[in-house]
């Protein structure tokens, strides 16, 4: 069982969705809920066993079917994985729990297709091998298709079909990617690929560099890099809110593809290769938050908003990425908790803001007062100042360190006015946001107060996503202790060789 | 064979580029499907192309590399099922759009044409 403990966060929630198909779940609402909320409290609980594991033994490598690699598919669990899958079985947990609330009723198979979204994300955190990441991708993408068209109407339909037809020319595009890298190199081993990658001459180094090149696109495309980040504020804001907040994490998935590619596999010891998508990413990375910061400031209504603020994310993300240094990473890591579990809070308030002022919904206008302008905006004042990055709460933490870890590169002087401008950007806009909300109304509060007030259910996912931020202030200390210790084993190169090629574990 | 087997390829990109840059969504999801056809066949050629070679050790004295034909199955299962999405996606954006545009509304391009078939008209007469 304990050897077997790498692939429980991706065979459990495979079983999830599994037995909440099956025919008395499949009919009976509440034990549905009950059961799913379960399965996925049960899914964190493994990918914590598995996250204390890594922490004491070291990095686990799992080889599936006990095929040893290169040859067979391995999972790695080293820090940065495991604490990704933590944190996506975490946002399950919150969004199971937020749905059982009657969001789940709107369309059919909701809590099996958060199981299988889940089992897709773990795997592509975990996976150690090339071609699995892509079969993990397509799972996540599949049950995200299902998911998008949830309780949808018709502006769901038209954002979900372009939604489908962009993801399937992306995942041809990283089919060719894999085709090139394989003919090259002759492995999709991720590790055995970097030991390849610098012993390459001629013309196949040019070939891997089309290879690796269009990886990026693919990443940028699931990452919503600019230009191939179009597709998500639509897609973000017409997606049932819960869906939007579960979908937090699967720009983070291309953002950490693109963490574990280009700093393993063309990283420092990629000969020729090295460091060779460094620039595009750097530079592009500059343009999304630019383009981000003005989508928010034109945002109308609070689910745009905040998609444009993770568009921002992603931005900056990426930005870290570029830097490849062990800092930068360090900082990127706890950003992208922070960003993942803030936007997904925002989300799910929006969501609870929109259902208590009636028609108005959540556009950002003067309309009736909300029924819990306590609750509420208690809970939006911590998740807006955590994303703003002020004081005390984590986004305050994590903008220091990314600007400390930005100040020796290569281009602080433009880095920093622009994120600084983004921000600035962010502030203005979440608070005019707030303060519309929850101060300039007029009117009547909605009549059906009953049902619009938030279920216990609801407010318990709340507090786990709004209590992030405060709690990842109050242990920053562990956790960026944590995130430097990941990040220094996501840049030791031959390390990570030794332990995902020697298998023998 | 390379020539062939490389040309083939590249018509069958072209051809699925061209069908998914249409505006409706037929052409559209027969694009995908072309393009993953010839995603296929790139794969399948990414173990290099050879001729009477098993893909299992001991049936001949040479033999193909079997890790291609595994992707190219994996890649065709899932390319099947997401086809089969897509599909079932447009029919539902038919009924729920009341078109078969890919952004849901009809640009009255064929109505731009007309009208500037019109102008023309006119300037050649006034000329």
């Amino acid at each position: 069982m304990m050897q077997n403990l790498t692939f429980l966060p991706v065979l459990l929630p495979m079983l999830a969705g599994v037995i909440l198909l099956m025919p008395r779940l499949g009919r009976n609402i509440s034990s549905r809920r009950i059961v799913s909320v379960a399965l996925s409290i049960i899914t964190f609980l493994a990918s914590l066993a598995l996250l204390l594991k890594t922490q004491a033994e070291g990095s686990q490598v799992y080889a599936i079917g006990d095929w040893s690699a290169p040859f067979g598919i391995v999972l790695v669990a080293d820090p940065l994985s495991t604490l990704l899958v933590c944190l996506t079985s975490l946002l399950g947990i919150a969004c199971t729990l937020y749905a059982s609330a009657g969001d789940d009723e709107k369309g059919s198979y909701f809590h099996p297709l958060v199981h299988f979204l889940i089992l897709g994300v773990n795997g592509a955190f975990l996976t150690g091998d090339a071609f699995n990441l892509f079969v993990f991708f397509e799972v996540l993408l599949i049950a995200s298709y299902s998911l998008l068209m949830h309780g949808g109407d018709k502006r769901n339909t038209r954002a979900a079909l372009q939604y489908v037809i962009m993801n399937l020319v992306g995942s041809a595009v990283f089919l060719i990617a894999l085709g090139i890298l394989y003919g090259v190199l002759g492995t999709l081993n991720m590790a055995d690929m970097a030991q390849q990658v610098a012993s390459l001459q001629g013309d196949d180094v040019y070939l891997a560099k089309i290879g690796g090149l269009l990886l990026l696109v693919v990443f940028a495309l699931k990452g919503a890099l600019l230009p191939l980040h179009l597709w998500l504020p639509n897609t973000y804001a017409t997606a049932m809110p819960v869906v939007a907040a579960l979908f937090a994490i699967m720009t983070k998935v291309g953002v950490y593809s693109m963490m574990r590619v280009y700093t393993l596999i063309f990283g420092d010891e990629a000969g020729e290769l090295s460091h060779m998508a460094q620039t595009w990413l750097w530079w592009l990375a500059l343009a999304t938050i630019a383009m981000g910061a003005l989508g928010i400031l034109a945002s109308k209504d609070l689910s745009k908003l905040i998609a444009n603020l993770v568009i921002v994310s992603v931005g900056t993300l990426v930005a870290l990425i570029a830097m490849q240094t062990i800092e930068a990473s360090s900082a990127a890591i706890y950003y992208l908790v922070h960003s993942t579990l803030v936007t997904a809070a925002l989300f799910i308030l929006a969501d609870l803001i929109g259902r208590q002022r009636g028609d108005v919904a959540d556009h950002i206008i003067a309309g009736p007062p909300v029924l819990q302008p306590r609750l509420l905006g208690f809970c939006f004042l911590i998740a807006a100042v955590a994303v703003i990055g002020m004081p005390p709460l984590s986004g305050f933490i994590a903008k220091v360190w990314l600007l400390k870890a930005t100040l020796n590169a290569q281009y602080t002087v433009v880095f920093w006015p622009l994120y600084l401008l983004a921000s600035l950007a962010v502030l203005i806009a979440v608070s005019k946001a707030g303060s519309t909300v929850f101060w300039h109304h007029h009117g009547k509060a909605t009549d059906s107060v009953e049902e619009n007030l938030v279920h216990p259910a609801q407010l318990a996912a709340l507090i786990i996503l709004v209590s992030a931020a405060p709690l990842m202030s109050v242990f920053a200390g562990p956790l960026s202790e944590y995130a430097i210790g990941a990040a220094t084993q996501l840049h030791d190169f031959n390390n990570n060789i030794k332990i995902i090629l020697s298998g023998e574990l | 064979m390379e020539l062939l087997y490389a040309s083939c390829v590249g018509l069958l990109v072209s051809c699925g580029v061209f069908l998914i840059l249409r505006s409706r969504t037929f052409p559209v999801v027969l694009g995908l499907t072309m393009f993953s056809y010839a995603v296929n066949l790139f794969l399948f050629s990414s173990g290099r192309l050879s001729l009477n070679q098993a893909a299992v050790l001991g049936y001949s004295s040479d033999y193909a590399d079997p890790l291609p034909q595994a992707f190219v199955l994996t890649a065709i299962v899932i390319g099947f099922a997401m086809t089969a999405f897509v599909v079932i996606l447009a029919i539902r954006g038919r009924a729920d759009l009341g078109n078969d545009h890919v952004d849901g509304q009809v640009n009255d391009k064929t109505k731009d044409n007309n009208h500037q078939k019109s102008h023309h008209k006119n300037k050649k007469v006034k000329v």
